[in-house]
């Protein structure tokens, strides 16, 4: 019974979902449209009662978190900002105005931009692991990016014709090798999906 | 009054109305007015008439020349008007334009060649399922990325120190994270058979649900059901660059021997890959993200280049069912090196009948 219900019936409701989606892409027809704004609702709905198992496991996370002395203090702020912020919501709102709102703007856009900039310091770092000259594809990728970083900045545009040789960079061998990945995963994409619905790939119940 | 005879003189001209797809939702309306009337046109109307009688005014952007209504009913019929004002004076109206239905197709056209490249594939893997089921054997290049993930999982078990598993930042709709999930169940059997931690933070909802129950049928397959620790697939948070904190910081504190990043992932990709390899960490990236794939290249020990992502779960299981899938993605490529290579050849001798195929 449990296989059945595990196994068998998730299976085949693939299947079926599965083909009637693959129909679906090809008809316009309104009816079929239904189809695809029905199943868009459907998938809403399921997504919020993941949110509900999502906080579950969140305050669950870092409840038992506070009992470790190195994590504690930094649990303890994600479940009281998360605290926080539900009251905050439910009893202000969060409309354009609200606390809510202005908490959002003020506290969390900031903490986001300043992950994002470390990046500059990661990018440095990683520019350094990649650019030691170990064999002929680093050195390749070493000369390449120095003239593709040259010619970006305003010194290289005083060089005549390195625009130019930067362009062909950018639109021939760069643009080649990107299309050459992209078939690949089209590909790839839709093998994976044909081996969904056919059920041959199962590792999602379990194998 | 100048304006009134202006009027009078054009109250030509219809609009041309069509159905420009077959969704039977829209009508295209495409307004003739005269250029030099353009720039004096501060406030533009549209009216639409149902054939039930119903009247609406569609206000549109004045220097607009054609107009696609939306969400229409293709059971019914609609004709337009044009009225034009500037600064409130009405200073063009067209006749009203013949009655036109939205229509309604079966079949969309334009996603023909799209249709057959697919039936074409659809047709080469069953052939190759079919030898598989035959039992013919099925030769696949060795994939370095996939090679290692034994070694990735024996390292970790080695040092005593858990494995970090990370789905991609898309939700459950990307082919990628799936891809990512279905590699998740052999790392955690490997895992699991030499009693290694793996932890798997998430980003997404429902992919955490999913996650959690594919580690858990993981470790009821190899007969450890004992190994399932709940707090270790769990939902970290759905904010960018908080998951890479959160991340991050795991990898710091835990010193985690191996990390997987798997899946579709945007800028915290290097945040996520370069904290890894400062902590000396044996990292396997794979992912379809091709603006990702140099940071992953240049961070990880290894890295799974687009296609390789969706391939790996047949690699790793060398299940014949799902090896053959991959010699039809293999014989797919070559059909299309072969077309694009002929395609340019042509076009070299002038001869473009590209545009006439796509």
């Amino acid at each position: 019974m449990r296989h059945l219900f595990e196994k068998q019936i998730p299976l085949a409701l693939v299947f079926i979902i599965g083909i009637i989606m693959t129909i679906q892409y090809f008809v316009p027809h309104p009816t079929s449209q239904n189809v695809y704004d029905t199943s868009l609702m459907w998938s809403r709905a399921i997504s919020s009662m993941a949110y509900v198992m999502a906080i579950i496991s969140f305050l669950r996370f870092h409840t038992k978190r506070l009992k470790n002395k190195n994590y504690a203090p930094y649990s303890l702020v994600a479940i009281l900002s998360f605290t926080a912020m539900v009251l905050i919501g439910f009893i202000g709102g969060t409309a354009k105005d609200s606390l809510f709102q202005k908490i959002y703007e003020n506290m969390m856009v900031p903490l986001q931009a300043t992950t994002f900039s470390l990046l500059a310091f990661y990018m440095s770092s990683a520019a350094y692991r990649a650019f030691r000259i170990r064999g002929v594809e680093a050195t390749v990728l070493m000369i390449t990016a120095f003239i593709v970083i040259f010619g970006t900045t305003t010194i290289g545009n005083y060089v005549p014709k390195m625009n130019e040789i930067v362009e062909w960079i950018m639109a021939v061998p760069n643009l080649a090798s990107k299309r050459g990945i992209i078939i690949g995963v089209g590909l790839g994409v839709v093998a994976t999906s044909i081996k969904i619905i056919l059920g041959i790939e199962r590792n999602w119940v379990g194998g | 009054m100048i304006l009134r005879v202006m009027l009078l003189f054009l109250f030509i001209s219809p609009p041309k109305v069509f159905s420009p797809d077959g969704t039977g939702k829209k009508l295209t309306i495409v307004m003739n007015i005269p250029d030099t009337l353009r720039t004096q046109i501060t406030t533009l109307n549209l009216l639409r008439e149902c054939s039930d009688g119903k009247l609406d005014t569609l206000n549109i952007l004045p220097f607009l020349k054609t107009y696609t209504d939306n969400e229409l009913d293709y059971r019914k019929e609609y004709r337009y008007k044009i009225l034009a004002y500037s600064n409130g004076n009405l200073i063009y109206e067209s006749e009203w334009s013949e009655y036109a239905r939205p229509t309604a197709k079966w079949f969309d056209k334009g996603k023909l060649p799209l249709f057959i490249v697919m039936m074409v594939f659809t047709i080469i893997m069953i052939f190759y399922i079919a030898q598989a089921r035959a039992n013919k054997p099925l030769y696949l290049r060795p994939i370095a990325g996939l090679e290692a993930v034994n070694e990735a999982i024996g390292r970790a078990t080695e040092m005593g120190r858990p494995i970090i598993y990370i789905n991609g930042l898309t939700g459950i709709s990307d082919i990628a994270t799936i891809a990512a999930l279905n590699i998740l169940s052999h790392v955690t059997k490997r895992a699991g058979q030499f009693e290694t931690r793996i932890v798997v933070p998430c980003y997404d909802p429902v992919v955490y649900t999913i996650a959690r129950e594919i580690v858990k049928e993981a470790y009821t397959t190899i007969g450890r059901p004992d190994l399932f620790n709940p707090d270790d697939v769990y939902f970290a948070t759905d904010s960018q660059f908080g998951y890479a904190a959160h991340v991050a910081a795991r990898m710091v504190r835990e010193q985690s021997a191996t990390n997987f990043f798997m899946g579709y992932y945007f800028a915290e990709s290097l945040i996520l890959s370069e904290t890894g390899a400062s902590t000396g960490a044996i990292q396997v990236a794979g992912t379809d993200s091709v603006a990702q794939l140099p940071f992953f290249v240049v961070t990880c020990d290894y890295t799974l280049i687009g296609e390789e992502l969706y391939a790996a779960s047949a690699y790793l299981s060398r299940e014949p069912l799902l090896t053959g899938t991959i010699k039809a993605q293999d014989l797919a490529k070559l059909l299309l090196v072969i077309i694009m290579v002929l395609l340019s050849l042509l076009s070299l001798f002038n001869v473009n009948i590209t545009l006439g195929l796509f």
